[in-house]
């Protein structure tokens, strides 16, 4: 290193007193200059314990490179009860831990359709005497390898994607998406909603097993990667992925049912966001590839419960670091407003996490403006995430960006030292339980959430910045 | 009456160099007649506090503008000029990664796209891991330069250690443990780490920091001192020979902490350029077992080494230049002078400038009291006010006596520029040196430094020789410097200044002076 340093001109990086870097350009020197400002305020003794931590390295490039080389492919849909072993009376929800007590009218609204669902109660009230009673035990959809989006509630009886990784053998499960309006995730709970899932119980689950027994696993990664270049974010956009899928199951959807193949195409094609659930599966068996390494700083899941915003962190096991959750800021559908807004909620974020979603808003220019903002703010939006993430998708990539990964492997050291958090897409859901999809939008995580967790982290390091080699 | 105009800037940051910057020009707007331009931690709190400023909420991360004036409306056209004088620095540093030479802007920067997307699609990098990301796509050496607050400068020289480059830490106040880190962390590494605290680097002619224009040539430095090493390199300059590198390590290099571990591998470095001839070990006494260890790894080098070991039991910095001409068998020159005009030259009736090149002919090396008879002023004090930590003590050991302030200390940076680039303080301090009294500084030219140190000083010298002070100036630099060593030494001289090339010879006429020799 140092030879080839004192025998050419070096190019040079600057941070800080900017008179030196002028010192620089009036000797005609190459240089980057580094846009630096103070990390986020009381974090600086727990960053140098853990920038000091001798493992973090070497554990980033492990749950970064199992993160980006996972496999997922969607190997089958089956119920509930039997993919998760989840017993009757147990009820998953999204985001970190939450009580009756604490959840939002959007969750008490599905929890409470769920328990309609499953036959726990014959009407909303007696759902709610139930669930407040604490008769249904409540856990979150990450502690069983699930994601759900909003309110994410899973009850046995509902159908669930698996998706597994090909690459290390992990598994991961979410919902079939029920399409926009009012549906149960957004906390509608009525006869229609209801209906629905039944149907989907009834008629989509098994059509699409039947489908999937005819064409084997289908490669996941591959339909993410091809979307990205037909302007899916993956996130709030679905469009291009969920025309993928169709085309991918169409015709084995016919061989298998054909009485029922019209009715299950035509909810899918009436569901941009049908993909959306799939895409969740994959970015879970991805990001849950690249957990439980010891020393690791990357964030392996962030999720809300319409409550609070929880992190999990690869270093850190199965523990949350949560913060309030926001209220996404965005456009309105109708005559809503914010004043109708739910604060933020699902396990969609996982897209973000896995590197999709806002991360990967410069590959989505049609949909910029619905989440209120214009093209230059979604480039920015991504490669701003450059800056937080350890990696580039060898796979997801973005067209106009020159073709670059996108960025992934979210960095708490990083976030807490560029006061940069997550740029997350998301839809919102009316605080009213039952109202359903109100709009969507952008929503910043909170901070607290990742100066806990480099807390937690440091505390894992050691005083000295863990132990002397 | 009075008005006050307070106004936070809620995350806006800049450095605190470029604010003083700011803050000065504020001072200088019409009807302002207090500006504060800062960051608003709680030192800077403290400030705007102390000069009676009522405050708002802010924090760290949030810019502060307070101005002071007669006139409302005036006040309100300055807070407007600083607001697009701020904006230009914004715009810039969003547009740093714009347009710039492919590379610099990452993969896939948008330089291509023109109007398409204009300037909001850039992002300058905020760590220089990323900087190193960007810059990892093209070949060639690169480094890192941090100067950053010291509390924060860990993480980004960790950053640089981990993508495999150099870094130079100009940052001070950084913990010896997290140094400690730093090095072993470079060392398993194969990377050198040039500071905490490290002032002053020259790679192949490139200098960093507070840098001197060399003439290129045979001898690489390796330096556990900034001003020292510039001390050394400017007069070999000054003697014709070139100085090709100069590597800092870092004042606490060689302690028993720290190891050396910067030392040896700067010497190993140096060692393996074939275009270094002779190396230069610059360093204030050692630990004990470090400086064997240190010997030892010079000793099984192919590239010969001259110890310059400075303080007790060492010599002068002027004494290891001149060390270092005899090992490269080149003639030790007469250091420049200019003598102070007036009533205290004897021999220079006509005041102009003595040296190689004065009207006089050579001042001999062994003319200890230099230009300028001393004027006796039995029982005068000796006032020391340096910018360099390590002139400052070579200052002291030679003068013997008198109160020596280092204003480049820690101490006296906290929150605030380095006196070779905000002079603010040295000049207070000058202004109340008493009559009758001798003041002795240095000035350090070079990149990185006040553009015209003379500007200010000279005045203040100016000032300080009409009330009855002798001014004594040690200035170091080299006649390649931007500010130039000539013209420099003539504003000072002829503002009543006695100026030496040679901070000893500066430092032994200045006690002279007071011991009222002759």
């Amino acid at each position: 290193m140092t030879m080839p340093l004192l025998s050419g001109e070096p190019r040079v990086i600057t941070a800080g007193a900017e008179p030196l870097g002028e010192a620089l350009d009036a000797q005609a020197v190459p240089r980057v200059r580094v846009d630096w400002r103070p990390p986020m305020p009381g974090t600086g003794a727990d960053l140098a314990r853990v920038l000091a931590d001798p493992r973090r390295v070497e554990a980033n490039e492990v749950a970064v490179g199992r993160l980006v080389s996972a496999r997922p492919r969607l190997v089958t849909v089956r119920p509930a009860r039997e993919a998760l072993d989840l017993p009757p009376g147990t009820f998953l929800h999204a985001g970190p831990p939450i009580t009756w007590e604490r959840a939002s009218g959007p969750m008490r609204g599905a929890l409470v359709g769920a328990a309609l669902l499953e036959g726990l109660a014959g009407d909303p009230e007696e759902a709610g005497r139930l669930l407040a009673a604490g008769r249904v035990r409540l856990e979150p959809c990450h502690r069983h390898r699930t994601v759900g989006p909003m309110a994410g509630v899973v009850s046995p009886s509902m159908w669930m994607l698996e998706v597994r990784d090909a690459e290390h053998g992990g598994t991961a499960f979410c919902s079939l998406n029920e399409g926009l309006g009012k549906v149960l995730r957004y906390g509608a709970y009525g006869p229609e909603v209801l209906r629905r899932l039944t149907w989907m119980g009834e008629v989509l689950g098994p059509v699409l097993r039947a489908a999937l027994e005819l064409t084997g696993p289908l490669d996941l990664g591959a339909l993410i990667a091809q979307a990205l270049q037909m302007g899916d974010e993956l996130h709030n956009r679905n469009r291009a992925a969920t025309s993928l899928l169709v085309r991918e199951l169409a015709a084995a959807i016919v061989d298998a049912a054909p009485g029922r193949a019209a009715e299950v195409l035509r909810f899918v094609h009436g569901n941009d966001h049908f993909f959306l659930n799939a895409g969740m599966a994959a970015c879970k068996v991805s990001a849950d590839a690249a957990r439980d390494v010891p020393g690791s700083t990357v964030v392996v899941a962030m999720a809300r419960n319409g409550t609070d915003f929880g992190i999990q962190v690869s270093g850190l096991g199965d523990r949350w670091f949560t913060g309030p959750a926001g209220v996404p800021d965005g456009l309105y559908l109708g005559a809503y407003g914010p004043a109708d807004a739910n604060p933020d909620i699902g396990d969609s974020t996982i897209t973000e996490t896995a590197g999709l979603g806002g991360f990967a808003m410069a590959a989505a220019p049609a949909i910029v403006r619905f989440v209120g903002g214009d093209v230059p703010d979604a480039m920015r939006a991504t490669r701003s995430m450059y800056e937080i993430t350890l990696a580039e998708h060898p796979a997801y990539r973005i067209p106009v960006l020159g073709f670059r990964g996108t960025p992934v492997g979210v960095d708490v050291a990083l976030v807490a030292r560029t006061g940069l958090l997550p740029a997350v897409n998301t839809g919102i859901a009316g605080r009213v339980a039952g109202t359903g999809q109100v709009g969507a939008g952008l929503v910043s995580p909170p901070a607290s959430a990742f100066t806990t967790a480099l807390t937690a982290l440091a505390e894992a390091a050691g005083p000295g910045g863990g132990p002397e080699r | 009456m009075s008005a006050d105009l307070v106004r936070v800037r809620a995350g806006a940051y800049h450095d605190s160099v470029t604010l003083m910057r700011v803050s000065r020009t504020a001072a200088d707007l019409p009807g302002v007649e207090v500006a504060l331009v800062a960051m608003a931690t709680g030192l800077n709190r403290g400030v705007a506090a102390d000069l009676g400023f009522g405050l708002p909420e802010a924090g760290p991360g949030d810019l502060l503008v307070a101005l002071r004036g007669e006139d409302p409306a005036a006040l309100e056209a300055a807070a407007a000029e600083l607001d697009r004088l701020l904006a230009g620095l914004a715009s810039r540093t969003a547009g740093g990664g714009d347009g710039g030479p492919a590379g610099l802007d990452g993969p896939g920067g948008f330089g291509g796209f023109g109007g398409c997307f204009g300037g909001a699609a850039g992002f300058a990098p905020r760590t220089v891991g990323a900087a190193a990301r960007a810059l990892a796509a093209d070949p060639g050496p690169a480094l890192a330069l941090v100067s950053v607050p010291g509390p924060y400068a860990f993480a980004e020289a960790m950053d640089a250690i981990e993508a495999g480059l150099p870094v130079m830490i100009f940052s001070d106040n950084v913990p010896v443990e997290q140094e400690v880190l730093l090095k072993r962390r470079a060392a398993e590494r194969d990377v050198l780490v040039m500071g905490p605290d490290c002032g002053t680097a020259v790679i192949g002619g490139t200098g960093l920091g507070f840098a001197n224009v060399l003439r290129p040539g045979p001898v690489g430095i390796v330096a556990a001192s900034g001003t020292g090493a510039q001390q050394i390199s400017c007069l070999l300059d000054l003697a014709g020979v070139g100085v090709r590198h100069v590597l800092g390590v870092g004042g606490r290099d060689l302690s028993a902490e720290v190891g050396g571990l910067s030392t040896l591998r700067a010497l190993a470095a140096l060692d393996a350029d074939p275009a270094t001839e002779l190396i230069v070990l610059v360093s204030k006494p050692p630990a004990p077992e470090v400086a064997r260890t240190v010997r030892d790894a010079a000793a099984g080098l192919a590239t010969p080494v001259v110890g310059a070991l400075l303080g007790p039991g060492g010599g002068d910095l002027t004494a290891a230049a001149e060390s270092v001409l005899r090992a490269l068998g080149a003639p030790v020159p007469a250091w420049p002078s200019w003598p102070a005009p007036g009533p205290a030259r004897r021999k220079t009736g006509d005041g102009g400038a003595r040296g190689p090149d004065g009207p006089d002919g050579p001042d001999g090396p062994n003319d200890a009291n230099g230009p300028g008879e001393p004027a006796g002023r039995d029982g005068a004090t000796l006032h020391g006010l340096y910018a360099g930590g390590t002139l400052c003590a070579e200052a002291r050991l030679v003068a013997g006596a008198g109160r020596f302030t280092d204003f480049g200390d820690d101490a006296y940076t906290r929150g605030r520029a380095h006196p070779m680039i905000d002079p603010t303080l040295r000049l207070e301090a000058l202004a109340g040196v008493p009559a009758g009294d001798v003041a002795l500084l240095d000035v350090v030219l070079g990149h990185g430094a006040d553009p015209d140190p003379a500007r200010r000083l000279a005045p203040a010298v100016a000032a300080a020789v009409a009330r009855g002070t002798a001014v004594v100036v040690a200035l170091v630099g080299t006649e390649g410097d931007p500010q130039g060593l000539g013209g420099q030494a003539g504003a000072l001289r002829a503002a009543g200044a006695a100026v030496f090339a040679s901070n000893a010879r500066a430092a032994r006429h200045a006690a002279a002076l007071t011991a009222g020799v002759r």
